[in-house]
């Protein structure tokens, strides 16, 4: 797997989550992903981006195009300081309708990509990465 | 490395013509390329090898001196594949390079065993690799091809009817997998939207088998049209269909099924406040004029 | 843009949503929704989201979080206009915005609403 080409950006406001939206439509249109795939990236990309804001206290999104072969890809890295999840299982389940809380939209944003994987630590942060194929 | 190079140049008429006349006729493929567009890409590929070997090892073929000899040897590659060149004739293409070249680094070095084996080691390492990047970049091209033919037969064969305004048809014929399920649900929320359709009923008198995943997929495709504002209904459910949804527990209780697409048609119609009417006037067929006849 | 604007047809609201919305914008237009029902005795909102490419699980709880409130105000809210793609992933992501009404068009969302508006003013006389 080669990274072909990678950009960092802050998310400190919620104007950078929009930001986060608009780069990584960017990016799919440029890897030419489908209309249907470009809006699942970037609709993650958004649940990701405002978690890393609300929940992190802010942080970074790192988007990397990639090559496998024949295949090219595009990888979303977010990572903040944060206080952490200490449940991650549980946030993976937890749905939109328990509102405020942990309604995080992780198990959501899992089934908008196609690689998801997320490591937490409380009092440290979390860092999740996702990829989406063409 | 720099022997391989300098013999090459100072062979380079002799050895591609050697080269050209190795290449059998079936490989030459005259019907598919000329003379001189044969002779045009093995002078560009000797060239290509020459600086190639001049800025590493032949090993190296990934860095970035070689950039140029892999771009030239796979944009040749790729339209042989597009042409109809068989992977063989390609790869044999690369590969018959090694008997003039081979002739032309003994000829250099007929008193010198050692370096005569090293050079033609390494020039057999050399085109063994670059036969290796054309093969991959001839694979990558077919691959290509059949998905794009793939797509196109997917796009075929998921057809949208429109049966009334606003009431659309869509008839799936033959297994549904993953991909084509996604196709049909992008095609039916695209014709709602467009034909600004109410009703969708989506016919499955064709799908010989609904598993888990295909009923998965077409509950998704009904949840998204209604987010959108359309009703879906499901008609062409046969018996063991019916049988196999309540066999695996599929809970289709927010769905509408009809037997058959006309009692589907129909309900939309109703839906959409319409009725259908007879008009009054006597049928003129022959046929019923016949039996008025008889009747007098 | 600071503020998404919410126009006035008689008892009925009007709102096109075209630009990429923060959080603060969205939040924002849940006030103003509200306030104005209760400003202009409103009896129905429209929601054209025909332009969003993007409809996150925020914005639809917005959306969700607008026609419930709209409800208990005594207005009925439509949703129009939603784009194919944003449907396919509001699936996947598992929002199925309860509560709020959608519909392809303006005219069937007129439909919905003063539709089951005229049908009430029968059932009274």
């Amino acid at each position: 797997m080669r990274v072909l080409n990678r950009e960092v950006m802050p998310l400190k406001t919620s104007s950078d989550v929009v930001m986060a939206r608009q780069k990584v439509r960017l990016w799919a249109v440029d890897l030419k992903f489908s209309l249907v795939d470009q809006t699942k990236l970037v609709t993650a990309a958004s649940e990701l981006a405002r978690n890393a804001l609300d929940h992190g206290k802010g942080g970074s999104m790192t988007i990397e195009s990639l090559s496998n072969g024949s295949k090219s890809g595009l990888r979303l890295f977010f990572e903040d300081q944060g206080p952490g999840i200490p449940d991650i299982e549980q946030a993976l389940k937890d749905g939109f309708t328990t509102g405020s809380g942990m309604g995080l939209g992780l198990g959501g944003s899992k089934r908008l990509v196609n690689e998801f994987s997320i490591e937490s630590e409380v009092g440290k942060g979390t860092r999740i990465s996702v990829i989406r194929w063409k | 490395m720099n022997d391989l190079a300098e013999i090459i140049s100072q062979n380079e008429d002799r050895i591609r013509a050697e080269w050209i006349r190795s290449m059998s006729n079936t490989v030459q493929r005259a019907d598919l390329i000329s003379k001189a567009e044969l002779d045009e890409q093995c002078r560009d590929i000797l060239r290509a090898i020459v600086a190639g070997v001049k800025t590493s090892r032949p090993t190296e073929i990934s860095s970035s001196g070689w950039a140029t000899g892999r771009e030239l040897l796979s944009e040749i590659s790729a339209s042989r594949a597009r042409q109809g060149f068989s992977p063989v004739e390609v790869a044999t293409f690369v590969l018959s390079l090694k008997q003039p070249l081979f002739a032309a680094i003994r000829e250099k070095f007929v008193s010198s065993q050692e370096k005569l084996f090293d050079t033609i080691w390494s020039a057999t390492e050399l085109l063994d690799r670059l036969a290796l990047v054309t093969t991959e970049a001839y694979m990558a091209t077919r691959e290509e091809l059949i998905l794009r033919q793939q797509q196109e037969l997917l796009e075929l064969s998921t057809p949208v009817v429109k049966l009334w305004d606003g009431i659309l048809a869509l008839p799936i014929i033959g297994t549904l997998d993953s991909a084509r399920t996604q196709v049909v649900m992008e095609n039916l929320l695209e014709s709602v939207v467009a034909t600004n359709s109410k009703y969708a009923i989506i016919d499955i008198t064709g799908v010989p088998t609904v598993d888990t995943l295909v009923a998965q997929h077409l509950l998704k495709t009904i949840t998204a049209a209604r987010l959108m504002g359309a009703e879906c209904i499901i008609s062409g459910v046969r018996p063991q269909i019916a049988q196999t949804i309540v066999h695996l527990g599929i809970n289709l209780e927010d769905v509408v099924t009809k037997a058959k697409l006309a009692d589907a048609f129909a309900l939309a119609l109703q839906r959409s406040g319409r009725t259908v009417v007879r008009s009054s006037s006597a049928p003129t067929s022959p046929i019923s004029n016949l039996f008025a006849k008889r009747e007098d | 843009m600071d503020r998404i604007p919410v126009l006035r047809m008689g008892s009925l609201l009007l709102i096109t949503i075209q630009v990429d919305m923060h959080d603060k914008l969205a939040l924002q237009l849940q006030d103003d929704v509200t306030e104005r029902i209760s400003e202009w005795g409103a009896t129905g909102v429209l929601i054209d989201i025909s332009s969003l490419e993007i409809v996150d699980s925020f914005i639809g709880r917005m959306l969700a979080n607008i026609a419930a409130m709209s409800r208990v105000l005594g207005a009925d809210t439509v949703v129009v206009g939603m784009q194919p793609a944003v449907a396919i992933t509001l699936v996947e992501l598992g929002m199925s915005l309860p509560g709020v009404r959608t519909a392809l068009s303006v005219e069937a969302a007129m439909e919905l609403l003063y539709g089951a508006a005229t049908r009430a003013d029968d059932a009274s006389t």
